[in-house]
């Protein structure tokens, strides 16, 4: 199926629209009272993972574009930024409304707490790639300094997943799930990365015959 | 709405009883057969009999809600909503307590002649989570140490060990791949601190019987140790000389001690334990509260610990 420009665009602009659909309905239910015993845990936990879901998503982007040929480039963006809203407010919600400003508590958490540590170094990430996120630096970095930069975001997402794990207690399903997805997409990568390396090097000469 | 709740609303008041116990009915009903919906209401467990205790804080109690829908309990589950989904299967009759080890009279009793001989009293205990939650839980229940006094431990006894039933069938989070734990759920006290006047058995909450996700029928409360230690669906009680195995010890001995007394003092290696989050109070504007050393009940319990480095024995 073939889009004309401006239906590209449009669901572009749809996708910006639905991306923030889940925190919508998280304000809903804050504002309802509906999101259990500890509404702060689970607002915390719902828009860490919507931030880890669209991080993932916008790393599936090439996967898709190579091995079905499906193009769906034009999205990444706004997924990549999507993520970076969520993982924003995500902030935002542990540091006034969890930790309630205090700042000595904060920092002595992000120093001394290996899982805050790694979740703010994935937040920090990821604001180089949301502030070049436009055409303007594209243009302005140049293509490929602008890709190399952009590079950060497997670091972020591995940082994000790791974050996720390292906060719960024991083993539950879920945040292994999501780590599991996240090492896929990014040995995809690898391996890409290995094969093109490979066909990059100049075919050995022949050894000359004795 | 973004406060909960105005603070003047007893918290028993959020969910009437009777409605509380109208919903259970309806969905028996549902999940039973049509007509069993069209029955006049069946009656339900009759009220505990409890007398107060001046142990009891007079601080206001969670809402059953709260206490019955916010659970740790990893035999159904990881997820704190999974025990009130996953625990309708459990079957709490009959029920067996094995009590056994050094004691005079071991044995393994009905749970109807094991709780017959006390009395009920209601004891109105903090509950600190080593998560960095709280609550207020209106337990009913009778002192472990008139248990333990009838069944009589011989000298060398030094430990008490609790274990949770195994019932993959029934138990969900026993089931399958990645389990949480290793299973039976284990927990202990040093004697001195089974004996002591807080140290309770409950067998219910807001004057009915304890439902499944808090640990039915029989379960242990500890206020001045983290939640954990409160082990649930007990089915066995040993008396033994050294301190025995606890299930969060053998999964991570760096993060939860045997001891695992509330102290606001000695941070968990990933988070601090020094505030707390009090569930159902002021929403998500709640103000962290200060932990207390002991939980608050330092007055009754530090003795216990007198001599000790408590960053050592954690």
């Amino acid at each position: 199926m073939r889009l004309t420009a401006t239906q590209a665009k449009f669901s572009v602009w749809l996708l910006y629209v639905v991306a923030f659909l889940p925190a919508i309905w998280m304000a809903w239910l804050t504002v309802n009272d509906a999101l259990g015993a500890d509404p702060v845990r689970e607002l915390e936990h719902r828009l860490g993972l919507w931030a880890l879901r669209f991080l993932i998503l916008a790393l599936c982007v090439t996967p898709i574009r190579q091995l079905f040929r499906i193009n769906l480039l034009r999205y990444r963006r706004a997924l990549g930024l999507s993520a970076f809203w969520y993982a924003l407010i995500h902030l935002l919600v542990w540091l006034f409304l969890d930790r309630q400003l205090e700042m000595q508590a904060i920092v002595a958490d992000i120093i001394k707490r290996p899982y805050i540590t790694i979740g703010m170094a994935a937040f920090a990430l990821l604001i180089p790639l949301a502030l070049t996120s436009n055409r303007f630096s594209i243009r302005k970095l140049g293509g490929a300094a602008w890709a190399r930069l952009h590079k950060l975001a497997y670091v972020a997402t591995a940082l994000a997943a790791l974050h996720f794990v390292m906060v719960v207690k024991s083993w539950p399903p879920e945040p292994l799930i999501y780590s599991a997805i996240v090492a896929t997409l990014l040995l995809f990568r690898a391996v890409q990365a290995a094969r093109l390396r490979r066909r990059a090097e100049p075919a050995p000469l022949p050894r000359p015959a004795r | 709405m973004l406060f909960r709740r105005p603070s003047d609303i007893a918290p028993s008041e959020i969910t009437p009883k009777h409605i509380f116990l109208n919903r259970r009915q309806i969905m028996a009903g549902a999940i039973g057969s049509a007509a069993a919906i069209m029955l006049p209401a069946v009656s339900h467990a009759a009220s505990l009999q409890v007398t107060k205790s001046p142990l009891s804080t007079d601080e206001p109690a969670t809402s059953l809600d709260d206490i019955t829908s916010y659970n740790n309990f990893y035999e159904f589950g990881t997820d704190k909503s999974d025990p009130k989904a996953n625990s309708g299967t459990l079957k709490t009759k009959p029920w067996t307590v094995k009590v056994d080890g050094l004691v005079d009279k071991p044995g393994d009793y009905q749970l109807e002649d094991f709780i017959k001989p006390y009395a009920l009293e209601e004891r109105v205990y903090r509950m600190r989570c080593v998560e960095g939650w709280s609550m207020v839980i209106p337990w009913d229940g009778f002192p472990l140490a008139e248990v333990l006094k009838q069944v009589a431990p011989q000298s060398a006894a030094k430990y008490v060990a609790f274990e949770t039933l195994v019932r993959p069938a029934e138990m969900s989070g026993q089931r399958g791949f990645l389990q949480a734990l290793d299973w039976p759920y284990r927990e202990g006290l040093r004697l001195d601190e089974a004996m002591h006047p807080l140290t309770i058995l409950a067998t219910g909450i807001y004057g009915e019987p304890i439902p499944n996700q808090n640990g039915a029928p029989l379960r242990l409360v500890v206020p001045w140790k983290y939640g954990f230690k409160g082990i649930k669906s007990i089915v066995r009680i040993s008396l033994v000389d050294k301190q025995p195995q606890t299930s969060w010890n053998m999964q991570n001995a760096r993060e939860y001690g045997f001891y695992s007394n509330v102290n606001p003092a000695v941070d968990h290696p990933r988070w601090s334990q020094a505030t707390e989050r009090r569930i159902g109070e002021g929403g998500i504007f709640a103000k962290r509260r200060p932990t207390l050393p002991f939980n608050g009940y330092g007055d009754q319990v530090a003795s216990l610990y007198s001599g000790m480095d408590l960053r050592t024995y954690y």
